[in-house]
C-alpha cells in the first residue's frame, strides 16, 4: 500500500498538476491506469473558445486598434485592448488547469507551449494572440503528430511574427525585386535549433538559408484583407523565392506554400528530431539528467511511429524509470501556482494574481527571454533569487487561501498521505497560525519536488 | 507592410524575465594586484551587438556602401564622434565619448571568441564558458578566476551576490555565488523564512543551500539599495541604469562584492536597426547612461575599477534585407574605469572588402577577446599566466594576454 500511495503522489507530482483533496486514495488503486486514462479521454488539451478571440480576431481587433476604423469589418472582432486579451487567456488557462483531475494532458500542454514558445515580449502584435496561438497550434497537437504541430506553429501568425517571417521576402521573387527589404533567417533557423534537429542535429548555415527561401511567402494577411482576413495566415506568392532548394541533402522542387511543408514533414521525421525532443521529454517530466535507456526508448518510439506524441507520452507513463527516479525536479512557478490552487480549491480571483508571481518567480506568462523557452532544470528553477521569490509567493498564497485550509495538516495529510517527510509534518504542525502552516506546506520539498 | 513595435529581446541565455540581471560576487580574497581593492564588473551584451554601428569605421572605404540606410555620418546633425581619425564613435554613447578622452575608455574592436557559429545560445556559452567551443556549461571564467585570485588582505567574508533571475554561466561554479531579485511581492516574515530555513536544512539541504544564497543577498542588497523596485528591465534604457546604479553601488560598499556581472538584452537588431537614430541608438543611449551610472556609483573607488563590456558575436557587415544586420562574427569591446589606459582603439583592421570578409560576409576577427579578458585579469586583478593558461582559459596558452589595457 504504501507503494500505491508513494506512485499516486508521483502521478500527481511528475505527472499531473498537484492533487487535490480527496484524490489520494483512489489513485492509489492504479495509479499508472489513472494517468492512461487522461491521454484516452477525447480533447482534455482544448478550451472551450467561449468569449475568448480567435488567432485571426485578435489580430483583426489589435490592427482596429491601430490603424482606425477604416479597417474593412469582416469579422466580428471587437477592439479591445490587448492586455485585456492577455488577461483573459491566462485566467482561462489557469481556470483549465483547475478543472483538470489529474491533469497529465495539461502538462504535455505546458511542456510543447514552452518546446514552441513565442514571447509577448517581442511587442504588441504577440501579445494579442499569444493565448489563441496556444489553443490553436499548440493543444490540438498535443496527442497527435509531431509534424503536424510543427506545422500548426509555423503557419500559426504569432511564430509567424515572433520570429520575423511575416517581413521575409525571396530576394528574387517579384516583391523581391521590386522592393529594398529581404530574407530574414530567423524562424528557419529556430526551427532547426530549437524546433527539430537541435543544435548539435548535423545542419548548416546553408541549410537554415534554404529553409529561409522556402519559408518566404509565409506570412500575415494585413489590415486591407485583400488576401485573406486580417490578420490570419496567408501565402504570398509574390513574396516566395522561385526555384529549387536542397535542405539537408535532399532536393525540394520549385513550389509554393507547399514546399516548406515538405521540409517541416521531413524535419519533423529526422532521427536527430527523435533523438532532441526524446531527451528534452524525458529531461522535462523525470531528471535533468534522465535515465539514458528512457531517453532510447522514447526517441525509438518517436521513430517508429513518426513522431506520433500520444505515444510518445504513453511510452513515458509506461516506463518503470518515470515512476523510480527520485523527484529531484522543481515544479515550475506555473505549476506552483496551479498546485497551490488545485489543493485549496481556492481560484485567482483577478488576472494579476496570476500574472503577478509569475512575473516575480522569473518566468512571466508565454513571456520567456528567448525562444529556447523557460528555463527547465532544477538548478535554473531552484536558483537562489528564484527560492527567495518562492518563498514570498507562498507567503502571499497561503494569506489568501488561508480561509479555504484551516486545517494544513489535513490537508498535508491528504495531499500526500503518509509520505510526507517527519520534517515537513513538524514544520506543518508547530507553525503558529493556520496560515503560516499552509505557507510552510506549499514550500515542503514534498510539494515542490516532483 | 505593417510596423511591429521593435523586438525588446529576441533570445537571450539566461536573464529570465526579471527586471533586474546583474550578478556579482565578493571574492574570498577580494584585495589583489598591488594591495588596491579592485573592483571588476563585466557587461554582457545579450544579443550580439553591432560592432560596426557602435563604433564605426568611417574611414574604411566599403563601410558606408554595406551599411547604406544605417551608415553614421561624419558630419551633419547626430554625427558620430570622432576617436581616432579612422574610427568614429555611435552618437548615443557621449558618457563613453567623455570617459575615452579623459583616458577612462578604450575599444577594441575586430574581436571575437573563438565561436565560429551563429548561434547566440552557443555564441554566449563559449563567451562566458572561457573555453575553445561550446560543450561545456558548468563553470564560467569569471568564477574560475576567483578561485586563483591571488591572496591579498581579507575582507569580511561574503559569499557573493547575484541579481536577476539565474546565475549566468560566466558566474557558474565552484566558487559561491549569490543571487537576488529586487522585491516585487511582499516579503515573508522573518519568522516564516526561519521556519522554512529549518525545514530545508533537515529535509533538502539544495533547497537550503539556494534559499540562504537568496536570502543573504537580499540582506546585503537592501543594505545597499532601501528596497528600490525594479523597473523597465534589462532590454530597456531605464532598466540598464537602474541595473548599473544597484550594480555599482553593492560594488562600491566596504563589504560589498568585488567581482561581478550583470547583461543588458535585446541587441539582436535583425530588422530595423537604425542608424544615428531608432532601436540600435536607443539600446546604446542605455549602455552610455549606465557608464555613467555606474562612474557616479563607484566614484570613491573607480579608479581602482574596471568594466569590460563585451557581446557574443557582431553582426554581418552588408545590412539584409529588413534594414537590420544578421549574425555575424567580430565586433567590439568596450573598457572603461578610473584606471584604464583609454583613449585608445586597439585594432589589427582586417578591412570591409568582401575578399576580406569571414565567410564573405562579416567582419573578420582579428583579436581573440579571451586575450582581452586575460589582460584585464592579469593587470586589474594581478592573475598569474599559468593559471590563466590552463584554468581560467583552458588551453588558451597560445592566445597571449593582451597587457596594458589597464594601468
Amino acid at each position: 500500500m504504501a507503494d500505491a500511495i508513494a506512485h499516486a503522489v508521483t502521478a500527481g507530482q511528475r505527472f499531473g498538476l498537484g492533487l487535490k483533496p480527496g484524490m489520494l486514495e483512489g489513485l492509489a488503486r492504479d495509479p499508472r491506469r489513472a494517468v492512461l486514462d487522461e491521454i484516452d479521454q477525447a480533447d482534455l488539451a482544448g478550451i472551450a473558445a467561449g468569449d475568448l478571440l480567435s488567432g485571426q480576431q485578435a489580430m483583426q481587433a489589435h490592427f482596429e486598434e491601430r490603424h482606425g476604423p477604416q479597417v474593412r469589418m469582416d469579422a466580428p472582432a471587437t477592439a479591445r485592448r490587448s492586455a485585456a486579451i492577455l488577461q483573459d487567456e491566462a485566467i482561462a488557462r489557469f481556470a483549465h488547469g483547475m478543472r483538470q483531475s489529474l491533469g497529465f494532458v495539461e502538462r504535455l500542454v505546458l511542456f510543447w507551449s514552452n518546446h514552441f514558445c513565442v514571447s509577448v515580449r517581442k511587442g504588441p502584435t504577440v501579445r494579442v494572440v499569444a493565448g489563441a496561438y496556444e489553443r490553436e497550434a499548440i493543444r490540438p497537437h498535443v496527442l497527435g503528430d509531431f509534424a503536424a504541430m510543427l506545422t500548426a506553429v509555423v503557419r500559426h501568425p504569432a511564430m509567424l511574427v515572433y520570429l520575423d517571417n511575416r517581413g521575409s521576402i525571396g530576394p528574387t521573387s517579384r516583391a523581391g525585386l521590386n522592393r529594398k527589404r529581404g530574407l530574414n533567417e530567423n524562424l528557419a533557423r529556430e526551427i532547426l535549433e530549437l524546433h527539430t534537429l537541435g543544435v548539435d542535429g548535423g545542419y548548416s548555415q546553408r541549410d537554415v538559408g534554404a529553409l529561409a527561401r522556402m519559408l518566404t511567402g509565409w506570412t500575415v494577411a494585413g489590415p486591407d484583407g485583400r488576401a485573406a482576413p486580417p490578420g490570419a495566415f496567408v501565402f504570398n506568392p509574390n513574396a516566395h523565392e522561385p526555384g529549387p532548394q536542397t535542405l539537408l541533402g535532399r532536393a525540394y522542387a520549385a513550389g509554393g506554400a507547399d514546399q516548406a511543408e515538405a521540409a517541416l514533414a521531413n524535419l519533423a521525421l529526422h532521427p536527430a528530431t527523435a533523438r532532441f525532443i526524446a531527451r528534452k521529454f524525458a529531461r522535462h517530466f523525470v531528471a535533468d539528467d534522465p535515465p539514458p535507456v528512457l531517453v532510447a526508448r522514447l526517441e525509438a518510439d518517436f521513430r517508429r511511429t513518426g513522431g506520433n506524441l500520444g505515444s510518445l507520452a504513453r511510452v513515458l507513463v509506461t516506463s518503470e524509470e518515470a515512476w523510480t527516479v527520485p523527484a529531484t525536479k522543481v515544479r515550475t512557478p506555473y505549476e506552483f501556482l496551479l498546485a497551490a490552487s488545485r489543493a485549496t480549491g481556492v481560484a485567482p480571483a483577478n488576472p494579476s494574481q496570476v500574472l503577478g508571481p509569475l512575473n516575480a518567480m522569473g518566468q512571466p506568462l508565454w513571456a520567456p527571454a528567448g525562444p529556447n523557452g523557460h528555463p527547465d532544470t532544477a538548478g535554473d528553477i531552484a536558483a537562489p533569487e528564484a527560492m527567495t521569490a518562492r518563498l514570498e509567493a507562498a507567503s502571499v498564497l497561503a494569506r489568501r487561501m488561508r480561509g479555504a485550509a484551516a486545517d494544513p495538516r489535513a490537508l498535508q495529510q491528504a495531499l500526500f498521505g503518509d509520505l510526507s517527510s517527519p520534517d515537513s509534518r513538524q514544520a506543518v504542525i508547530r507553525a503558529e497560525s493556520a496560515e503560516q502552516g499552509l505557507a510552510l506546506l506549499f514550500l515542503s520539498p514534498e510539494f515542490l519536488r516532483r | 507592410m505593417l510596423c511591429e513595435t521593435p523586438s525588446l529581446t529576441r533570445r537571450m541565455l539566461l536573464g529570465g524575465a526579471a527586471s533586474f540581471t546583474a550578478w556579482a560576487h565578493v571574492p574570498r580574497l577580494a584585495q589583489a594586484a598591488g594591495g588596491k581593492d579592485r573592483r571588476l564588473l563585466v557587461v554582457i551584451l545579450r544579443g550580439a551587438l553591432d560592432g560596426l554601428s557602435a563604433v564605426a569605421p568611417l574611414g574604411d572605404p566599403d563601410y558606408e556602401g554595406l551599411r547604406a540606410a544605417i551608415a553614421l555620418r561624419k558630419d551633419g546633425p547626430d554625427a558620430a564622434i570622432g576617436l581616432d581619425g579612422f574610427f568614429a564613435l555611435h552618437p548615443a554613447l557621449p558618457n563613453f565619448a567623455r570617459l575615452y578622452k579623459a583616458g577612462q575608455g578604450l575599444v577594441v574592436h575586430g574581436a571575437a571568441t573563438p565561436y565560429r557559429g551563429r548561434s547566440h545560445f552557443d555564441g554566449q556559452d563559449v563567451l562566458e564558458n572561457g573555453l575553445g567551443g561550446v560543450g561545456r556549461t558548468d563553470s564560467g571564467w569569471l568564477n574560475r578566476a576567483l578561485s586563483v585570485l591571488p591572496a591579498g588582505d581579507r575582507i569580511e567574508r561574503r559569499n557573493g551576490l547575484g541579481i536577476g533571475t539565474a546565475t549566468p554561466l560566466i558566474l557558474r561554479g565552484t566558487s559561491p555565488v549569490l543571487g537576488w531579485a529586487p522585491p516585487s511581492m511582499p516579503r515573508a516574515t522573518d519568522d516564516l523564512t526561519e521556519r522554512v530555513l529549518d525545514l530545508y536544512q533537515h529535509a533538502d539541504p539544495a533547497l537550503f543551500r539556494a534559499l540562504s544564497a537568496g536570502l543573504e543577498t537580499d540582506r546585503m542588497a537592501r543594505a545597499a539599495m532601501a528596497d528600490e523596485k525594479a523597473a523597465g528591465g534589462p532590454a530597456t534604457p531605464r532598466g540598464m541604469v537602474q541595473i548599473a546604479n544597484g550594480a555599482g553601488r553593492l560594488m562600491a560598499a566596504s563589504d560589498g562584492p568585488r567581482i561581478a556581472a550583470l547583461a543588458f538584452e535585446g541587441w539582436d537588431t535583425h530588422a530595423n536597426e537604425g542608424g544615428a537614430k531608432g532601436r540600435l541608438a536607443t539600446l546604446l543611449g542605455g549602455l552610455d547612461e549606465a557608464f555613467a551610472a555606474l562612474e557616479a556609483a563607484l566614484a570613491p573607488v573607480w579608479q581602482d575599477t574596471a568594466v569590460l563590456v563585451v557581446t557574443e558575436f557582431g553582426r554581418t557587415a552588408r545590412i539584409n534585407g529588413t534594414e537590420g544586420t544578421d549574425h555575424g562574427t567580430a565586433t567590439v569591446a568596450f573598457l572603461v574605469g578610473g584606471g584604464v589606459r583609454g583613449g585608445r582603439v586597439l585594432a589589427d583592421w582586417p578591412g570591409l572588402k568582401a575578399a576580406r570578409l569571414h565567410e564573405g560576409r562579416d567582419l573578420a576577427p582579428t583579436i581573440d577577446l579571451r586575450g582581452v579578458m586575460k589582460g584585464v585579469l592579469a593587470d586589474h586583478l594581478g592573475l598569474e599566466g599559468r593559471a590563466l593558461d590552463t584554468i581560467v582559459f583552458p588551453d588558451s596558452a597560445p592566445i597571449r594576454a593582451m597587457r596594458g589595457l589597464v594601468g
